[in-house]
């Protein structure tokens, strides 16, 4: 195999691992642009996983599985924003409780009710999101490097891929060029501004929830009904915290969330391909050191040696009125 | 219709619990005129404005706009009834632009780009019309305060408002910023609009009001026309007997230089430099103030002499001996006290009850208690004798700070660091948000303190206050003393002076 085909072999698995990281860093964003933390991604994303599989397994329409996994995801969002908007609790209190109990309740509910220690049962292809397959894939493949990369890089994904792509020029133009947009942004920084405005600040943040619950939804829903073709418990395996830690690389932008999502997509399939493979003159590297680097990365950044991040002014602070 | 009075408050009610805020507030503001609304921190004043705005409902009464009967639910129908309100702490988001600012509850549409173009247009006829020019790309973070002021102003222009609330508008300015907030207020009133006011400033109310209203306590207790008032009977009507505005004190008779600084160079958190080779002496007896516009490096001058912060360059000297890098405690057992100018972020913990606070940064005295455990008894018979000789209300150590309206905050730290007979006193904003009333008792403290032969040193932005203490003023600008007199030279010399144009 030459260099450039695993080059390729890689950015194509470094997609399909950096789809959950976009959807998930995209629902935090609107969150927490919204001042309100959330920290509960990796449990809303295990839910709707969950749901999904489930739905997906007793209709047999994967598309019925997707509408689960968001109603499931946008409804541990409602949870998350009466806590924390509407009677003011900790939001990280809040996040860290949907963690535990999207962990425990998806093993209990699935044991109870397919019996098979956790897991849902394995989907049909009509279950699932299957691969679309571009014109002249095939074809080009062996044309060279460019119709390999069109034949495994850019063809060939389910259509949720496709969608999550589009998902961040769309969230851009949301946030960026819509009055929800310059609202959402605004009550992130100072939610007294917006109420002076005579904007509701609550139903704002409500909404800003409900749109990560959808976003969140979608990452759930691919990880168990795209990429693989039933639940496994804990299935999301710390993808919802590495998205938190993408979304903080980038800033809080959209654009750069993609970028950041792919780069820590890449670090995960690197890491698949190292796997017990040695590096001349070093030897073989523990898988570990590379699944560590997002977090490592985010510190270093954190610590300020690559621009100051600076979160939205009025995360985590519950808005009271001032007299 | 013309005749109408702009606004009419009947009978307004308000509790919050047990604090009646409002009592049956009867109030009429002619349209076209500046309505002065006056009175000390807590008597009411922001609660009766922030009825007015929607922010919260009255329990009973009635308001009518233009002799019609509004019911104000919420800061939208304040809004679209023409009430503009800029608040004491802008509301603006500090990472927008002025546009973005401005259009923000009022986009004109779903989408963005329709109302950006539209929004440009009106800027312009506001710029226009009432002299309020701001570049509209420019972020407000990057702004003179000042000028986010004037953005608050025309966010409420923007939406149409033809009455125009200011709560405590002045706090944050520079004298000549303040001036220039006047005149454009004047020009608003000639263009027909109705402003009202919101200050615990009487200067302000003599300068620019055409009717001034009096609250004590929850109660509108008198409306004047300002011509037929004087500052006298307005204080004696806020505080609800006489009080003294100018502070009696003798000459002052200095002794030994006590505390001195030498080629002073001090630079901020972000590496600028904030003080730049200042020196100075403070003689026992006196007091030195040091006036300036905040931001002038006087923050940091006294962050260095209370060894908060290290200087870069220089050296302060106590009794002619170099204090190195002593840390705040060995300063203190020099017999340095220090009054900071912030008191929520450096001079008390708000969520301690009174008595933490009373002894806080001194709870190492054996008088507090022994080894490793604090003797609760003695630290609240101390604060209840500091209760008692500094009137703090409510008189109870046990009551969480935050709970202390904010000149009796303030009483709480004057007396800590008084109350220690440190030789050298160190004073920031004393009496910042803080009543006439408290203010007089802790200005009579300071002099008292001068006259028992202690070094003191003044900063405050209030150049009045400056001027009615110090026995010779210092002013600081861009980090630079730039000239020393006395109180006699007049308030405009000093205010160039302050605004680094003259020397």
């Amino acid at each position: 195999m030459d260099y450039i085909d695993i080059l390729i072999s890689i950015l194509g698995s470094t997609i399909r691992l950096s789809i959950p990281l976009i959807f998930t860093a995209l629902a935090g964003l609107f969150s927490e642009r919204s001042g309100i933390f959330d920290i509960g991604l990796e449990g809303k994303m295990l839910a709707s996983a969950f749901a999904a599989a489930c739905v997906a397994y007793l209709t047999g329409n994967a598309w019925a599985g997707l509408l689960a996994g968001i109603a499931t995801s946008v409804a541990l969002s409602l949870v998350h924003g009466f806590a924390s908007i509407t009677n003011r609790g900790n939001q990280i209190v809040s996040g860290v409780a949907i963690n535990f109990g999207a962990a425990g309740l998806t093993i209990v509910l699935g044991q109870a009710w397919f019996g098979q220690g956790g897991r849902t049962p394995q989907l049909t292809a009509d279950g699932r999101f299957g691969e679309i397959r571009f014109p002249f894939a095939a074809e080009l493949r062996d044309s060279g490097y460019l119709g390999k990369f069109y034949a495994d890089v850019i063809s060939g994904h389910n259509i949720l891929t496709y969608m999550a792509f589009a998902a961040v020029p769309i969230s851009w133009w949301i946030l960026y060029r819509t009055r929800f947009g310059l609202r959402l942004r605004a009550v992130g920084e100072n939610p007294g501004a917006v109420d002076t405005a005579g904007i509701s600040v609550s139903w704002l943040r409500y909404r800003a929830v409900i749109c990560a619950g959808i976003l969140c939804g979608f990452s759930g829903t691919y990880l168990a009904i795209a990429q693989s073709a039933a639940f496994i418990k804990d299935m999301s395996a710390g993808k919802g915290y590495i998205a938190l830690a993408a979304l903080i690389f980038a800033k809080w932008k959209p654009v750069p969330v993609m970028f950041a999502c792919l780069l820590f997509g890449f670090l995960d399939a690197f890491a698949n391909f190292m796997q017990g493979k040695s590096v001349p003159g070093i030897g073989e590297v523990p898988v570990q050191i590379f699944q560590a680097l997002p977090y490592v990365l985010t510190c270093i950044l954190l610590a300020g040696f690559i621009g100051v991040a600076h979160p939205p002014k009025a995360g985590g602070v519950p808005y009271t009125k001032e007299r | 219709m013309t005749d109408q009075p702009a606004i009419e408050l009947v009978g307004i009610d308000k509790k919050f619990g047990a604090v009646h805020a409002n009592k049956n507030i009867n109030l009429t503001v002619a349209k076209g005129s500046i309505h002065g609304i006056i009175g000390e921190n807590g008597a009411g004043k922001s609660t009766l404005m922030s009825i007015l705005y929607g922010f919260y409902q009255a329990d009973s009464g009635e308001i009518r706009i233009n002799g019609k009967p509004v019911n104000i639910k919420d800061s939208q129908t304040a809004i679209n009834a023409g009430i503009g309100m800029v608040h004491q702490h802008f509301m603006l988001v500090e990472n927008f632009t002025v546009l973005e600012n401005i259009m923000l509850g009022a986009e004109g549409g779903a989408l963005l780009a329709k109302g950006v173009a539209s929004a440009r247009a009106e800027l312009k006829r506001l710029e226009t019309d009432y002299g309020l020019d701001v570049d509209p790309d420019a972020v407000i973070e990057e702004l003179a305060v000042g000028l986010q002021q004037r953005v608050e102003i025309l966010k409420a222009m923007y939406r149409g408002a033809e009455i125009l609330i200011l709560d405590e508008p002045t706090g944050v300015l520079t004298p000549s910023e303040a001036d220039h907030l006047f005149k454009i207020l004047g020009v608003l009133r000639d263009q027909g609009k109705t402003v009202i006011l919101i200050t615990h400033k009487l200067r302000e109310i003599m300068a620019i009001t055409d009717t001034v209203s009096v609250m004590r306590r929850g109660e509108m207790v008198a409306t004047r026309k300002t011509k037929e008032t004087s500052v006298e009977e307005l204080a004696e009507l806020m505080v609800g007997r006489r009080v003294l505005l100018r502070v009696e004190k003798g000459e002052a008779s200095p002794g030994d230089v006590v505390l001195s600084v030498r080629n002073l160079t001090v630079k901020d958190n972000r590496g600028v430099t904030m003080v730049d080779n200042v020196s100075f002496d403070v003689r026992a007896g006196e007091i030195v103030g040091i006036a300036g516009v905040a931001g002038n490096g006087q923050s940091e001058l006294l962050e260095a002499l209370s060894g908060i912060r290290q200087p870069s360059s220089g050296e302060i000297l106590i009794d002619g001996q170099p204090i190195g890098r002593a840390s705040p405690a060995r300063l203190r057992e020099l017999g340095l006290a220090h009054i900071p100018e912030d008191r929520h972020h450096m001079g008390l913990v708000l969520k301690f009850e009174e008595y933490e606070n009373a002894v806080l940064g001194y709870h190492r005295d054996p008088k507090y208690g022994r080894g490793f455990m604090l003797d609760l008894d003695a630290m609240q018979a101390d604060a209840t004798e500091k209760i008692e000789k500094y009137d703090i209300r409510p008189p109870n150590p046990r009551l969480k700070t935050a709970n202390f309206s904010g000149g009796n905050q303030q009483k709480i730290v004057v007396a800590r660091e008084i109350e220690r007979d440190p030789r050298i006193l160190l004073i920031g904003q004393p009496t910042r948000g803080v009543d006439i009333g408290a203010i007089e008792f802790i200005h009579r403290r300071i002099i008292d303190m001068r006259d028992q032969g202690k070094a003191l040193l003044l900063v405050s932005v209030e150049l009045d206050e400056i001027r009615a203490l110090s026995d010779r003023i210092l002013v600081m600008f861009a980090g630079h003393i730039v000239g020393e007199k006395t109180a006699e030279a007049g308030e405009q010399t000093l205010g160039l002076m302050m605004a680094g144009i003259a020397a």
